[in-house]
């Protein structure tokens, strides 16, 4: 029975548009977390100056300390974006081919 | 004034750095002194043995079969596995070798947080959901799920096993250098107690007694960092360049404490070491069980998300208690720091100033002294309580999942073929925690005096090379088959030991090379061993024929079907 249900998900265009969705929206989000982490870390490896040059005259805090920050910020955020748009949005279209796969 | 305390947080706990190091401190606490003995922490810290101990006595009653113990009976929600994540992941270490790095160094100290926090998003995007629809106790389950089981698991739990093992023998020796310095109390006393502790943790209430462990460690961490950070801002009308300007006044390296420092050289191990951090995080077998503890792919989610925001919050405020220290600590040097003394007197300096030779107990002990510094002695208690039980919510997960691998990978799937029952897989679970706790307690009085730093930065490059790219092809590659992701997982695993042996941290600074003699130039293997693993993986498969690849190919789509939308996933109501 189970094996008939995951043959009814596999026919069903639905799951394939879902995956679909899913995998390129995890895609695009983890290659933006790549590129905000190893920029940061490339910054640091290729012009340190540059992150340590004071927001404005007079200042003590460097560029590289709210950037820096930021990626920490960025990262708490870009997770709870996919958690939260994975378990309403995808969720959704989940029950859906769940629902339409179990009752035939 | 500050100088010597600098050196002896780069010298002793980040031993890696002077040899080309980056982000692999914040993981060993390196050598400290004994203090005196101190009562408040210690009635602090026995308040929470008797909570925990109490905890584990309920959890025991409700700890019957072995799904109960490997993840709680699935119950979980997500919020509170989020913060038992946190518990499981924020190590004394990095509360006290981050903050103690930003003491010495200022702007460097970010840099390991972050490193420290990027491998979560790859655990939300990638893993956790596929996680908690194809598995059940071990991530060996997952990565097994349509293979051949017994290299499969073997293999899993060989990988487990030496990630659990480094990462413990880190963290034993970290708990007995910590304790010695916090509490008074002699190093093989603060071993013995964590090993005893944790193993009646694990063994009594199982995950649901780790678990809550977990939460209330990471809820004492959060709320006191939290206080500590607060009491620093407010002091600074909460306006963090007043305290950074304060900071550069008083600290010896001035407006350098504001840039990058010494700690990225070399672009290459730059990389690696984050790779190291951002794969190996998915890679931990600790970690990875955790996500069995929930009903549904929904709260493994929501777990991550959480747990992600708690690490990264905690993060941002180790940085403000660096700082903080850095500011507090020095207006009263008589309490925080050893006089230099010069033919039994304290020697002055040109300017007419004391001289004063870095902290007590040495350079981890900024956070420490910080929380005597706002809080007074009741709160450093407190601190220093929360300091211990960190430590003993890291070693009850990773005993948890020490014992599972060899009970439901090795004896349940290996040697019993699957056909064990529940209460002879309990038992043998129950006796591999005694087991590790054992040979938890007599690893870390046998490696007191060695230098570990290196073994948590080991543990996180075997992770990423052998179990993740194991479980990432498993889960996402059709193509592959079993031979082609054991003959990978073992290629990573060994290239990652052995490079990490041929580098400096280990070639010079354990065995004693001279330097710059190490074959192996950079700071972590990562980089090349994890892409040797993904291409033997890749390789091999491509040309493994054979009946069973298969087999293996054509139980890919269900598997699919499964990891995607959790269609026959064992569930929390089955047990």
């Amino acid at each position: 029975m189970n094996d008939d249900i995951v043959a009814r998900i596999e026919a069903n265009p639905k799951y394939h548009q879902l995956v679909r969705k899913r995998s390129s929206y995890s895609t695009i989000m983890s290659i933006l977390m790549i590129i905000a982490y190893y920029g940061y870390i490339l910054l640091i490896a290729f012009n340190k100056e540059w992150l340590g040059t004071p927001l404005a005259p007079g200042m003590v805090t460097t560029i590289g300390i709210p950037l820096g920050v930021g990626v920490i910020i960025f990262t708490i955020a870009i997770t709870n974006v996919y958690v939260r748009k994975a378990n309403t949005e995808f969720d959704d279209m989940n029950a859906e081919v769940i629902r339409e796969a179990s009752k035939k | 004034m500050i100088s010597k305390s600098t050196r002896n947080i780069l010298g002793l706990t980040l031993g890696l750095l002077a040899t080309g190091g980056v982000l692999a401190a914040g993981a060993d606490l390196g050598n400290t002194t004994k203090q005196a003995t101190n009562w408040v922490a210690i009635a602090m810290f026995a308040i929470f043995v008797a909570i925990t101990l109490g905890i584990t006595k309920w959890a025991a009653a409700k700890t019957k079969s072995a799904a109960d113990f490997y993840t709680a009976g699935g119950g979980i929600t997500g919020f509170q596995n989020g913060l038992a994540i946190a518990g499981d992941y924020m190590s004394a270490a990095s509360f006290l070798g981050i903050s103690g790095l930003v003491f010495a160094n200022g702007f460097d100290g970010l840099i390991f947080s972050i490193g420290w926090l990027v491998g979560w998003p790859v655990i939300t995007f990638l893993m956790a959901e596929r996680l908690r629809n194809l598995g059940k106790f071990t991530f060996a389950d997952v990565a097994a799920y349509r293979f051949s089981q017994t290299p499969m698991r073997s293999f899993a739990a060989t990988g487990s096993l030496v990630v659990v093992a480094f990462y413990m023998i880190a963290q034993m020796v970290g708990a007995g250098q910590l304790i010695k310095v916090l509490f008074g109390m002699e190093y093989i006393y603060a071993v013995v107690i964590v090993g005893v502790l944790m193993m009646c943790y694990v063994l009594f209430g199982g995950m649901t007694a780790t678990t809550w462990v977990q939460i209330i460690k990471a809820i004492m961490l959060l709320t006191g960092a939290t206080f500590m950070a607060l009491a620093v801002l407010w002091q600074f009308n909460f306006n963090p360049e007043a305290l950074f300007a304060k900071a550069v006044e008083v600290h010896p390296k001035h407006l350098a404490i504001m840039s990058p420092g010494a700690l990225i050289k070399d672009p290459v191990s730059a990389i690696s070491v984050g790779m190291a951090l951002m794969f190996g995080t998915a890679g931990l077998p600790h970690i990875l069980m955790r996500f069995f503890t929930v009903p549904s792919a929904k709260e493994a989610r929501k777990s991550v998300g959480w747990a992600t925001t708690w690490i990264g919050y905690f993060y941002i405020l180790t940085f403000i208690i660096g700082f903080g220290a850095i500011v507090m600590l020095t207006q009263n040097p008589e309490a925080y720091y050893v006089p230099k003394m010069v033919d039994g007197v304290q020697a002055v300096g040109a300017d007419g100033k004391l001289v004063w030779d870095g902290l007590k107990g040495g350079g981890n002990m900024a956070a420490i002294h910080l929380a005597n510094a706002v809080g007074g002695n009741v709160f450093l208690g407190f601190i220093s309580a929360v300091a211990f039980a960190t430590i003993l919510a890291v070693v009850a997960g990773l005993t948890l999942s020490g014992a599972s691998a060899v009970s439901h990978d090795l004896y349940a799937t290996v040697f019993k073929h699957g056909n064990a029952d529940s209460a002879s897989e309990l038992r043998v679970s129950k006796m591999t925690t005694v087991c590790l706790g054992i040979v938890a307690v007599f690893l870390g009085i046998a490696f007191e005096k060695e230098n570990v730093a290196y073994m948590v930065m080991l543990a996180f490059a075997i992770a990423c090379s052998a179990n993740f790219p194991v479980l990432f092809m498993s889960v996402l590659w059709k193509d592959c088959t079993t031979k082609g992701a054991v003959a990978g997982g073992i290629v990573g695993l060994v290239a990652s030991v052995v490079l990490t042996i041929l580098s400096a941290s280990v070639w010079e600074a354990v065995l004693k090379n001279p330097k710059g003699s190490a074959l192996f130039p950079y700071s972590s293997p990562a980089l090349f061993s994890m892409t040797a693993a993904f291409l033997v993986i890749y390789l091999v498969s491509k040309m493994d024929n054979s009946k069973q690849a298969q087999l293996e190919r054509s139980l890919y789509p269900a598997q699919k079907v499964r990891s995607e939308t959790g269609v026959g996933s064992s569930s929390a109501s089955g047990h």
